[in-house]
């Protein structure tokens, strides 16, 4: 390759051009007044992927601004690699979320194990050994034609990658419904621990430090992949297959072992991965921070195809590098380790004082252009929206002509996609490797992971219920965060800070435009009553196709902490003869209920109200409970309500419950989905002292029954099985994943 | 008793396996690189569970052939206890140290559960600590654990006392569910001939504390260190 043949590649930048990368009229306006002439077609690469909305939040950046970030927990919020809360004793617990839906759509196995690759190195590039990893998967309606293939490649992505890298996958979300039909989301969280006194940031500093490249070799897989999730989808989307990048975890493992072994030395200024737009945002990013210029020299950079160009290399999205700033004179310290662990390593360019990207490559210059204006100048929209209207209360005469038996209800339940088991996922995760994992997958409301070496525990939880959200952005907002709280006090831990992955259709669209804007204040509201900040996040926009949008899913990833590991209790009843309480004011709020969907046929209605104020009386009181150790079971009430969450209790060991305090309850008590609630199973001789502590913080206390036998009882007198709910529960999924088209 | 743990670029559980040998001996076991062609003088090496070179080719195929393990081999021979888990029983058996071969798992997925396992044989340091029949409960987690060898060879196995774990459904527990892998006779686990050598797909070293759930890995441990010291 020479400078010659790469010319001779390069179209000549014009409107049509910038059109194609995904700018507008006025963007590339905007791009020729800030250099002052018509950019080179490298730069009109670089500047694309810079104000791609993927990477410039050019939609939702207005609204961001307005999410709390901080708390005396925080160490360090968005604007990082990932989130750093502290967790006492000089450690921090370091995570993001972060979405790959687009490409999971087209390759669903490259597409999910490069989007659990991609948040892996968001988090160990701050310095965190990764412990734990979590995913929120939405699929499409289970009847469409492409739902399994995406279901089998996704969850084998996962595991393919998870399980190599050796970081543990201990849970997460898995919902099915049509509005994702052309849009799955893949929604990846990655948790690390690291010393907060070795914390690494991506603001380059010392003008004349090396730049070091370091990891797999830059081929073309994945190039303008960020400008292609920034566009909704088409039929022909299937074409767009060769912008997914390919993951390979065994140099991702290696990656992990020689950075951490890199920073636990004192060479390196700053640290950044190689994400959506590869290169070009590290070095971009780096050098912006720091207030910096930056100058590459690309050919000694490691290529695994030939002949590409300075184009090609800067927004290649090759998986598994790294960009490092390191202090003078250290190279070679970084080159041994590299080397030992058979990475490619190498010298790519310098800082300078210029405060230009600067990129050369065959003897010429081939971008020159200063970073600050560019950055600066991503363009940021304030986009016309409107309010979801509020929906109609659901009336009771929904319930005309209902005569379904509660057991025949339940089974129904059971059964669904929503609420059947997802064991044929987990058990296609390793959720032990490590020997830090305290549940099984299921097992918990959240799963509690040991810090390696340590007695304490960090508590981890994904959630968001996206028909709540469609009917009212705002309160299913404040529910996702509601319910993720909810479910790190229901194990015991303290709730501590949480990261957003926001799940949209098209921007551009004032209905789409307000539910994102809803779900940001909802989330607000929410995080500020909680004390449960925002420290890290990430957009996808643009989940169309054909003009149809996803539900909105604002997934909240969430952390807590707990003193010891051992603290925790799981959901399922531990011995027959405890009692059963339900914590919380009991409802029979209809609207929006699984229970309305699956058994009624009906989505209507306003979500659950979310009383903030509520549900942290609740969750701390039933907190203390657990350090109190009063508690052998814990679970919060969701999906399905009051009755199904006991059936889940009782379904995790196969102990059953009497529940005579349930009989003849109408179906609005036993399904209805209102927040705030737990159930509890305590030892009998432990009643007391809860019912004292709940009278003192004001928190009502409904005594249930007790746990008995291997079924459900005393509901009317008719007695369900267990072992007839377990089959129809665990057999959905198998059967379903191994059924013909 | 002083243990080695051989790690290999990919390897994953050696962490889980430094944990429940210092716990069990109260002395750290060694890290090897795979680079390395000596071992320390020790009791007991541990080939460790993950994914050696990332095996793409056929599991543990690469490793079988590091420099490293001719010494593990030669140090085999001379009698050294060896502990091959999960990609360390597919390792050895690749390096000819167990007969046999771990092919994909018969559903062709990875699994990862807890699974019940019978004790077929006590007779080793690995085993001594249990009762013979005894239902024991490891987390297995692999994607290719599907143990084969020909009838002959499962005959002459059993015959010799060389199956050391076998595979079992359990009634009386939530999930009952038996061999995990499609492993030919329920196969779990083997010794070589001199039962100093054992290779299995679970991990005992992911059942020794409280927090595991179970502990019916931790007498594996126990017995390996009473009977090495």
């Amino acid at each position: 390759m020479s400078a010659e043949a790469t010319k001779a590649q390069e179209r000549p930048v014009t409107l049509e051009l910038a059109r194609e990368f995904g700018l507008s009229e006025a963007e590339y306006t905007n791009a020729l007044e800030i250099l002052g002439r018509v950019p080179t077609f490298t730069e009109m690469g670089i500047i694309s992927v810079m104000w791609s909305e993927h990477c410039s939040y050019k939609s939702s950046k207005r609204w961001l601004k307005t999410l709390p970030t901080t708390g005396p927990q925080v160490i360090c919020g968005p604007g990082e690699n990932a989130g750093v809360v502290d967790i006492g004793d000089g450690d921090t617990v370091i995570f993001k979320m972060e979405s790959h839906n687009h490409p999971s759509y087209i390759e669903p196995y490259q597409g999910a194990a490069t989007g659990v690759g991609g948040i892996l190195r968001d988090v160990f590039t701050m310095g965190a050994r990764p412990i734990a990893n979590m995913n929120a998967l939405r699929f499409g309606s289970p009847d469409h034609p492409k739902t399994r293939h995406l279901v089998a490649g996704v969850v084998s992505g996962i595991g393919g990658y998870g399980n190599c890298v050796g970081v543990p996958t201990v849970g997460g979300e898995t919902n099915f419904h049509a509005a994702y039909n052309g849009n799955i989301l893949v929604n990846a969280m990655t948790v690390g621990v690291a010393k907060a006194d070795r914390i690494f940031y991506s603001a380059a500093a010392g003008v004349g430090n090396s730049v070091v490249y370091v990891g797999s070799k830059t081929g073309r897989d994945g190039i303008h992949g960020a400008t292609m999730a920034s566009a909704e989808f088409t039929e022909d989307s299937e074409e767009k297959r060769p912008t997914v990048q390919v993951g390979d975890p065994f140099t991702e493992k290696l990656l992990i072992e020689a950075c951490l072994e890199l920073m636990a030395t004192d060479a390196v200024v700053a640290i950044q991965d190689m994400g959506a737009a590869g290169l070009t945002s590290s070095a971009v990013e780096m050098a912006g921070k720091g207030g910096l210029g930056i100058e590459l020299t690309l050919d000694s950079l490691p290529m695994r195809e030939e002949a590409m160009t300075p184009y090609e290399i800067m927004l290649s999205e090759s998986q598994e590098r790294m960009l490092f700033i390191l202090k003078p004179g250290r190279e070679e310290v970084a080159r041994a380790i590299f080397d030992k662990w058979e990475l490619d390593f190498a010298v790519i360019g310098t800082l300078t004082d210029s405060g230009n990207l600067v990129i050369k490559m065959y003897g010429e210059t081939w971008c020159d252009m200063p970073i600050a204006p560019v950055s600066n100048a991503a363009p940021e929209y304030d986009r016309p929206w409107e309010p979801t209207p509020a929906a109609d209360e659901v009336p009771d005469s929904v319930f005309d002509g209902y005569s379904l038996s509660l057991g025949d209800a339940l089974e129904k339940l059971f059964a669904c996609p929503d609420l059947a088991s997802k064991r044929w996922i987990w058990e296609q995760y390793d959720s032990l490797v490590g020997g830090d994992t305290r549940f099984m997958s299921g097992q918990a409301d959240a799963a509690v992971v040991r810090v390696p070496g340590q007695t304490k525990a960090v508590a981890i939880t994904t959630d968001c219920t996206p028909r709540y959200c469609l009917a009212d952005p705002v309160r299913g907002g404040a529910q996702a965060v509601a319910e993720a709280w909810r479910n790190l006090s229901a194990v015991g831990a303290l709730p501590l800070a949480i990261t957003d992955n926001m799940n949209f259709g098209n921007p551009e669209k004032p209905r789409i435009m307000g539910q994102f804007v809803g779900a940001v204040q909802g989330i607000a509201q929410a995080c500020i009553a909680l004390d449960f900040p925002v420290v890290s996040g990430n957009v996808s926009l643009y989940n169309e196709t054909n003009g149809e949008a996803i539900l909105p899913t604002p997934a909240i990833g969430a952390v807590g902490t707990l003193p010891d590991a051992m603290i925790a209790v799981g959901i399922a009843f531990q011995n027959e003869g405890d009692v059963i309480l339900a914590i919380g004011e009991q409802g029979g709020h209809l609207g929006q209920s699984l229970f309305l969907r699956e058994i009624l046929g009906r989505e209507e209605g306003p979500p659950p109200p979310v009383d903030l104020a509520v549900e942290r009386r609740n969750g701390e009181f039933v907190r203390g409970l657990i350090h109190a150790g009063l508690v052998a079971s814990s679970h919060d009430v969701a999906d399905g309500g009051l009755i199904v969450t006991v059936a889940e209790m009782a379904l995790a060991s196969g102990v059953g419950a009497h529940l005579p305090a349930l009989d003849n309850a109408h179906p609005r008590a036993l399904f209805g989905e209102d927040q705030a609630r737990y159930v509890l199973a305590v030892r009998p001789d432990a009643v007391a002292t809860v019912q004292d502590k709940a009278k003192a913080a004001g928190v009502p206390v409904t005594v249930l029954g007790e746990t008995r036998g291997d079924s459900l009882t005393g509901l009317g007198g008719e007695a369900i099985s267990l072992k007839a709910l377990k089959s129809v529960n665990e057999s959905w999924l198998p059967d379903y994943m191994s059924a013909e088209l | 008793m002083k243990a080695a743990i051989v790690v290999f670029p990919g390897s994953n559980r050696e962490r889980d396996a430094v944990a429940a040998l210092e716990a069990a001996s109260g002395t750290k076991p060694y890290l090897v690189w795979h680079r390395d062609t000596e071992l320390p003088k020790v009791d007991l090496i541990v080939v460790p569970g993950g994914f050696s070179y990332g095996d793409y080719l056929r599991s543990g195929a690469m490793a079988a052939h590091s420099p490293i393990m001719r010494e593990v081999k030669a140090r085999a021979d001379q009698g050294v206890r060896v502990l091959g888990v999960c990609n360390g029983f597919q390792i050895i058996t690749e390096a000819g140290l167990l007969p046999g071969a771990l092919m994909r798992n018969g559903a062709l997925k990875f699994v990862c559960r807890v699974q019940h396992l019978r004790v077929e044989n006590t007779d080793s340091p690995f085993t001594a600590k249990y009762a013979k029949g005894q239902i024991v409960r490891y987390p297995v987690a692999h994607g290719d654990g599907n143990y084969w060898t020909d009838a002959e060879t499962v005959k002459r196995l059993d015959g010799e006392g060389q199956v050391a774990f076998r595979y079992v459904a359990d009634e009386t527990r939530a999930d009952p569910r038996g061999n995990p892998n499609g492993s030919v006779s329920d196969i779990a686990g083997i010794f070589n001939a001199k039962r100093t050598v054992l290779g299995l797909m679970p991990h005992p070293e992911d059942a020794v504390e409280g927090l595991h759930g179970n502990t019916d890995g931790k007498p594996m441990f126990d017995g390996l260190v009473e009977a090495l010291s």
